[in-house]
């Protein structure tokens, strides 16, 4: 089988520049036929006219509760006879007490390890057999459980997804098992620097008390401090239905699957709803650093340039987005041209608002060949600095168009539909943020890029965080004047 | 939903044995036009989006002694702007319509797709069209060499710098014989690419871009009719190439013993890679390694899984799979280890499971838990049209790969006429104990 594997193949370049933060709107417009008939030749002397947009026509959500208030919205994909359910439990790391990182997560992915009246193989086992995948995450601001199944199957998957859910038995030596795997994970994302990176520039920027300033995954003393009662404890206060909400996307109905989720998942006990507070936002830098975290011999140096940014409920979100579609996120953006394309530094640049349920960070960040270290970090300063003049008319278009157009793309599949539905509750998006999603993109301006550039990019208090060969780039990087020099050592981010 | 399942495309015609599985169709057109381009439609209107992919049967395989990663540089190139659309004006003008673009290059194939919202059929049109006729019109030697830069920083990053970068270097090393088109990497040899000149590019793009080496695939939100007069318009004068792309020639490779070698790295978790030569994509005993790939290393109960990862936790991970390809595929094993453990033993273990199922057949169960897998991921990849993948993409694969784009229900087909007694043959006659490569990455001390 050769399908979706990435090794023995090179590609352009990483990713799909599209994130995969939800948008949705509906556009104005009539599909444009070409008109042209095939026997004339081809005109090239200027590139074809590209007419309106067509309007993206997405079914109504169905929205239904359940005898325990367990909501459920039900969206039509009619394309393939397969199902994708999201359960979204609006808990996050944000609820992880303080000297026990990683709860949540852990919690999370002790779901499918023993549940109802089956182990962890006997759970595997059913799904496997099923065709079905199912699956369990936590995350920064929701905890998920998945379930991908043939439609013919659902039925006899979806008791199994409600034990997970709400009848988890948590033994003892799963948890074992799996803290030993996060131990073991933890020594991977030091050894790997594209991973060391993204594990040293939150910690540098928020550091080791603030949540956001450790990995998702924990820390060792932290996963070594976890007991099965800890689990069952936090299990008992975060998941019911009161804090939850289940997304239904594929070739079903809510006429069909409501009877079938009231069957399953209808006795879960409904408890006080216990919504956990957004974590309190980390103090913002006031003053730029330099931090290298030494990786001898490394081809490469990862850096990663920025500070605290805008939670998601940011009034400037639109702005944002277009200010950073310009910077950093599509592949014309100016990191990427210039790190790339004129200067060859790099294999791509990118830049970022992590925008969360309380402020994450916004950075700038590229992996460099290390004998241009300096050069790099210098043309990231030039840039950071260049967005503060006004941005052409002509690029600002060219952004808004590209957000406000990569909109159907996150309801081509069933798990993308699911997604994008689960991702406005977590974040309370208005009712009419869809259908004004476009309008609103397309509403902002120059001035307002110039004001969110000025207020939300402010490069002589960033962080820079450099992973690399200490000895060979920081000789260069210090004539740079960017600020006191840090060294850390990997293994120091982790603890 | 506003389309029937007509419109969308896919058919799924229950049957009365549910042990038949509903046939799987992705209905489609195709002609060849006078210059040779084969060109494929498909409509899918659940969003109105459409993707234009390309295939040019050429790939890493076809590259000179000297000249490794070339066919990757090329693809590179194919972006710098062609002679109607100026360095730049390809990624501009498509993302000022709401597009995306990507591309990839293999062993056997290079592919690249614009996924754009429907009313830009004919700007993506223009752009692809305009490469494959004028590419060498607005080439120079300055051109090469900023692409150059980046494909050494993509090596850089994706092999140099990352964990176990550099094993599927050695691998194909050990694997293949000197001059075998597998033996070296897709991504390149650093002194082949610091050699790459501009005569390559034109010599290359003369040989192996010709339209008859070619296949373009536009799927999604369209109109049959319509999209036809407009491939037609865009592409009739792309010229026809000249010469012929001759068979490959190439020594076949011979494992008759283990190969084992030890490479250090920078990490703290040891790897094992155990690694055969196998049949072709499509030839017999691919569909039947891939079943084996699920029961050997699919899910919690799979069977290297549940011995290394589960009960004996001294593997981190393990991973299992076929990579098929043109020529001959290989298959791999992958054991990461737990910090401490140790490979010999882990080894031996892995020998022990392959020796099991090469004595015995998978249970029903089993067999049948795999089958169901891979069912589903066969729906799974019916649900999108465009990117790496999608079904646009798949369409010219199965054409390039067996010569029908409509190949999606005989491919599964070939894993529904399984049984596990098949799995146990392909096993003992493919994954000889005492015939394979053997590399061990180790933590540097």
């Amino acid at each position: 089988m050769t399908a979706g594997r990435a090794d023995g193949w090179t590609r352009r370049h990483k990713g799909t520049r599209v994130r995969s933060l939800f948008v949705w709107c509906v556009l104005s417009g009539a599909i444009a036929s070409s008109g042209l008939l095939a026997q004339q030749p081809a005109d090239r002397s200027k590139p074809p006219a590209v007419g309106p947009a067509p309007s993206l026509k997405l079914p109504a959500i169905e929205k239904r509760t359940l005898s325990n208030g367990l909501q459920v919205w039900v969206m039509g994909v009619h394309k393939v006879p397969t199902v994708h359910l999201e359960l979204a439990i609006r808990t996050g790391v944000a609820a992880d007490p303080a000297g026990k990182f990683g709860l949540a997560s852990l919690t999370a992915d002790m779901l499918d390890e023993g549940a109802g009246s089956r182990n962890a193989l006997e759970i595997s086992d059913a799904i496997d057999f099923l065709g079905a995948a199912l699956s369990t995450r936590g995350s920064v601001d929701a905890t998920y459980v998945d379930l991908h199944v043939p439609i013919s199957r659902l039925g006899d998957a979806l008791p199994i997804m409600a034990d997970v859910i709400a009848r988890p038995t948590f033994p003892e030596a799963e948890l074992k098992r799996l803290r030993d795997e996060r131990l073991a994970s933890l020594l991977e994302m030091e050894d790997d620097p594209e991973e060391l990176v993204q594990v040293a520039f939150p910690r540098l920027v928020f550091g080791p008390q603030h949540r956001y300033g450790t990995p998702v995954l924990g820390t060792a003393a932290s996963l070594k401090s976890f007991t099965v009662a800890d689990l069952k404890a936090f299990h008992a206060s975060q998941f019911n239905p009161a804090n939850a909400m289940l997304v239904v996307a594929g070739d079903v109905t809510a006429a069909k699957v409501v009877p079938m989720l009231e069957r399953t998942l209808g006795a879960w006990k409904s408890a006080a709803a216990a919504k956990t507070a957004a974590v309190a936002p980390a103090p913002q830098l006031t003053a730029r650093r330099v931090y290298v975290v030494d990786k001898p011999g490394a081809a490469q140096s990862q850096v990663r340039i920025g500070w605290i940014g805008v939670p998601r409920s940011t009034p400037d979100y639109f702005a944002l987005r277009v200010l950073n579609t310009i910077l950093g996120e599509a592949f014309t953006s100016r990191l990427n041209n210039n790190l790339r394309e004129v200067h060859g530094y790099a294999y791509g640049a990118s830049s970022r608002f992590d925008m969360r349920l309380s402020a994450g960070a916004f950075y700038a960040s590229a992996g460099v060949q290390t004998d241009k270290t300096a050069e790099a970090v210098k043309e990231f300063f030039n840039e950071l600095t260049r967005i503060h003049e006004t941005v052409p008319a002509g690029e600002l278009e060219k952004a808004k168009n590209y957000l406000a157009l990569l909109v159907p793309r996150s309801f081509e599949t069933s798990r993308g539909t699911a997604d994008a539905l689960a991702q406005a509750w977590i974040y309370d998006l208005p009712a009419d943020y869809y259908t004004t999603y476009a309008d609103r993109v397309r509403a902002v301006t120059a001035a307002d890029l110039k004001r969110v550039a000025d207020k939300y990019i402010q490069p002589d208090k960033f962080a820079v965080v450099i992973v690399g060969d200490r000895k060979t780039i920081e000789a260069g990087v210090k004539t740079l004047n960017l600020g006191p020099l840090t060294v850390v050592e990997p293994g120091q981010v982790f603890k | 939903m506003l389309h029937t399942a007509l419109l969308v495309g896919l058919l799924l015609q229950a049957t009365p044995q549910p042990a038949a599985g509903p046939r799987l169709e992705v209905p489609f057109t195709q002609f060849t036009l006078p210059n040779g381009l084969h060109v494929i439609l498909h409509e899918d209107h659940t969003v109105p989006l459409l993707t234009v992919n390309v295939w040019y049967e050429v790939g890493s395989a076809r590259e000179k002694p000297g000249r490794t990663g070339f066919a990757h540089l090329f693809e590179h190139l194919m972006f710098m702007g062609s002679k109607n659309a100026k360095y730049g004006d390809f990624d501009q003008l498509l993302e000022a319509a709401g597009g995306t673009n990507n591309a990839s290059t293999a062993e056997d194939r290079t592919n690249y797709y614009i996924d754009i919202p429907s009313n830009a059929l004919d700007l993506a049109l223009f752009l692809e069209s305009d490469r494959m006729a004028y590419l060498i019109e607005a080439m120079s030697p300055k051109t090469v060499d900023a692409q150059r830069d980046v494909v050494k920083n993509e090596r850089r990053q994706s092999y140099e710098n990352a964990p176990y970068g550099m094993s599927s270097i050695e691998i194909a090393e050990m694997l293949y014989p000197k001059g075998h088109p597998y033996r070296w990497p897709t991504i390149g040899y650093t002194e082949d690419l610091t050699a790459a000149s501009y005569e390559d590019v034109v010599q290359f793009f003369r040989m192996y871009y010709q339209p008859a080496n070619a296949s373009l695939v536009v799927a999604g939100d369209i109109d049959p009719a319509k999209t036809r007069a407009a491939v037609e318009k865009w592409f009739a004068d792309v010229k026809p190439g000249k010469a012929v792309v001759p068979p490959i020639d190439y020594p076949h490779p011979t494992l008759n013993e283990v190969r084992k070698k030890t490479i250090q790295d920078r990490v703290q978790l040891p790897r094992l890679y155990l690694t055969w030569i196998t049949p072709a994509h499509f030839a017999p005993g691919d569909a039947e390694l891939d079943v084996l790939s699920s029961v050997l290393a699919g899910g919690k109960n799979s069977r290297l899984y549940k011995r290394l990862v589960y009960e004996l936790q001294i593997a981190q991970d393990v991973t299992a799979f076929q990579a098929s390809k043109a020529l001959n595929s290989e298959y791999q094993v992958i054991v990461t280890a737990r910090p401490d453990a140790d490979i010999a033993r882990i080894r031996a273990i892995v020998d022990e499971e392959i020796k099991k199922i090469q004595q015995a057949a998978p249970a029903e169960r089993e067999f049948r838990r795999a089958i169901n897998q891979i069912e589903s991921s066969f729906y799974d990849r019916m649900e999108r049209v465009g990117n790496f993948g999608g079904v646009g993409d798949q369409l010219n694969s199965y054409y390039v790969g067996a010569g029908n784009p409509g190949y999606f229900n005989e491919d599964l087909s070939r894993y529904r006429a399984l049984s596990p007694d098949d799995i146990t043959a392909a096993a003992t006659r493919f994954l000889p104990l005492d015939k394979r490569v053997e590399l061990v990455v180790e933590p540097k001390k």
